[in-house]
């Protein structure tokens, strides 16, 4: 009998230099995903104006003066509090909003029948394949009518419900067994009490995926609330920052200070949360 | 008693289903059908919308610029090859029985958690002439064989400013969503296919070509179709952050030039009408994939 040799499983051994080769050539990959980072945090902490031409060329990449100062002053020169307030206001109701709508039409998709659900669930199908630039020309005048532009209503509400939230939760409900809520219903569990008690446990992983996307996109959405917001102390982070790279075009310590700020929350969430990050998008993909 | 069950979960659907219908209708499907009647109006947002039949749609093919945006948008598209063969070669490498596959992963995943505008706005300096990083190398390489050496001006350079889009495109998305999908794929493959190669004495090379590439095809075929969905409608926030659109033009995307029309010059009507042709291009897109699904990927 051969003696079991453990084998990877591309069902190769790993020789050293292999090994080697393999760690040289994702050491360089690591450097380059970091290298930018490190250059905007040097940038960051440098004496404002002077110091673009570096002498010695490692100061270019690690910091070797630290003038905090550099944050203060982003801070202070555009209301950066008050983008972060709104960013969280604007994430966290999207995000609840769409999670909650979703999981509950997503139920009655998947469990309940009713009039007309074939043809509901293909019109949200059918429009799955829309972009978004379609509709964002009738929502705008729509907002405009009811003079919603320029509030935190036309920034959330047309977030909120979305035909794809419904659709990845509703596929998900249909892959879990349906005999716990057929015993629940004998022994007289209301819908919502089948919905809330036994359907939503379940479905932790997917909704926990639904969170995590809503909350990035929302969290990175630009284009949106630059459109349907005029006033500064109403802007979300990315146009806020965007507001701000508009005053100080060249002034780089600050912008670095400030895209550093805008950075830092979402690197937070992400080392804290990435096994959830991973095992979502897993999930998406296979879906197809 | 049979009806009364039936009414009684036809009233319980529609409460699941109400808060998200009555959103839906009024914030995407009403919208869509506005959109497509508003592709044949005339309309500034000021004086009262005009009915033009087909006129938005025939200016537009007469649009040079818009031609060239199209244009620029396929072009800039030129990032996903590369991103997805990047992101197969990283998951390849990471899915060797190494240590710290998790710590490498955490770290390319990075610039997708981070993009947006902060990302943008450090690439803009690192694309900065004079004391860029690009540059910067450039002009250090050329003092070392002494020859004087100067990078190109990058977002101002109309030749380079797509380019320089392109490569921090790629640098953003390679240790990403495809990634991690590719690294789930490649674990999703049947161990004794291997085996089996091996015996019959295939290469490392030769069992990446018969066994890997076929096995992973779905994963390959998914990433690329829905790159290209994504690719479409893409290009707003870099460009809008670090080159205005410019220099002349040259890095407008299809939905900057739908984004200028609409909110900068208030030209409605034509603005969604170009919406309506790239809903055309991705309706296409979406076509072709589920046309080509079952001939090209191996299961």
């Amino acid at each position: 009998m051969a003696k079991y040799v453990p084998k990877n499983i591309t069902g190769r051994r790993l020789s050293l230099s292999f090994k080697i080769r393999i760690y040289l050539f994702l050491v360089f990959g690591a450097i380059s995903m970091i290298a930018p980072f490190l250059w905007m945090l040097t940038a960051s902490l440098k004496e404002p104006g002077a110091v673009f031409a570096e002498k010695i060329w490692w100061h270019s990449w690690v910091p070797v003066s630290f003038v905090w100062e550099n944050y203060v002053k982003a801070w202070h020169a555009v209301p950066f509090a008050r983008f972060y307030l709104n960013s969280i206001i604007v994430v966290s109701l999207t995000t609840i909003g769409q999670v909650a709508t979703s999981a509950m039409a997503a139920y009655a998709f998947a469990r309940l029948r009713f009039w007309g659900r074939e043809q509901i669930f293909f019109t949200y199908l059918a429009t799955m394949m829309i972009p978004g630039a379609v509709t964002m020309i009738p929502v705008f005048i729509l907002l405009r009518e009811l003079s919603w532009i320029d509030t935190f209503k036309a920034m959330i509400l047309p977030g909120i419900f979305t035909a794809y939230g419904t659709f990845m939760l509703r596929q998900f409900f249909l892959t879990l067994p349906k005999d716990l809520e057929d015993a629940a219903m004998i022994d007289g569990c209301s819908y919502f009490g089948i919905f809330w008690r036994i359907l939503l446990p379940l479905s932790k992983p997917a909704l926990a995926t639904l969170t995590i996307f809503t909350f990035m996109g929302s969290w990175m959405n630009f284009m949106w609330p630059l459109i349907v917001m005029n006033t500064e102390d109403k802007f979300p982070l990315p146009v806020g920052l965007a507001y701000f790279q508009s005053l100080y075009n060249t002034n780089w310590t600050l912008l670095m200070a400030g895209s550093m700020m805008m950075i830092l929350p979402i690197l937070i969430v992400f080392i804290f949360g990435q096994r959830y990050f991973v095992e979502g998008i897993k999930l998406t993909g296979i879906k197809g | 008693m049979r009806l009364k069950r039936t009414i009684k979960e036809n009233i319980a659907a529609y409460f699941f289903l109400l808060p998200n219908l009555t959103g839906f209708l009024v914030f995407t499907s009403i919208p869509v059908v506005a959109s497509l009647v508003l592709s044949f109006m005339k309309w500034d947002l000021f004086s009262s919308p005009r009915w033009i039949g087909l006129d938005n749609f025939k200016l537009l093919f007469q649009d040079q610029l818009f031609w060239k945006y199209c244009w620029n948008t396929v072009y800039l598209m030129l990032a996903i090859p590369f991103s997805i063969a990047g992101s197969l070669i990283l998951a390849l490498a990471l899915n060797q029985k190494i240590k710290g596959a998790v710590f490498f992963r955490t770290v390319y995943f990075l610039p997708t958690i981070c993009s947006g505008v902060a990302i943008f706005m450090l690439w803009r300096l690192i694309y900065n002439p004079d004391f860029g990083v690009f540059n910067t190398l450039i002009s250090k390489f050329g003092a070392l064989v002494h020859v004087p050496l100067k990078g190109p001006e990058w977002l101002t350079d109309e030749n380079w400013a797509k380019p320089a889009l392109i490569i921090m495109n790629v640098w953003q998305t390679v240790g990403g969503y495809n990634m991690i999908l590719y690294l789930a794929a490649l674990q999703g493959v049947p161990r004794d296919l291997y085996e089996a190669a091996e015996i019959d004495g295939a290469n490392g090379w030769q069992r990446f070509w018969a066994v890997t590439w076929p096995q992973i095809s779905p994963t390959t075929f998914f990433i690329a179709t829905m790159s290209i969905i994504g690719g479409f409608q893409s290009g707003f926030d870099p460009a809008y952050i670090m080159t205005g659109g410019g220099p002349n033009g040259s890095t407008t995307t299809i939905i900057y030039y739908i984004y200028n029309n609409a909110f900068k010059w208030h030209q409605m009507g034509y603005a969604a009408s170009i919406s309506w042709i790239l809903f055309l291009a991705i309706f296409l897109a979406t076509l072709t994939k589920w046309k080509i699904f079952s001939k090209v990927v191996h299961y």
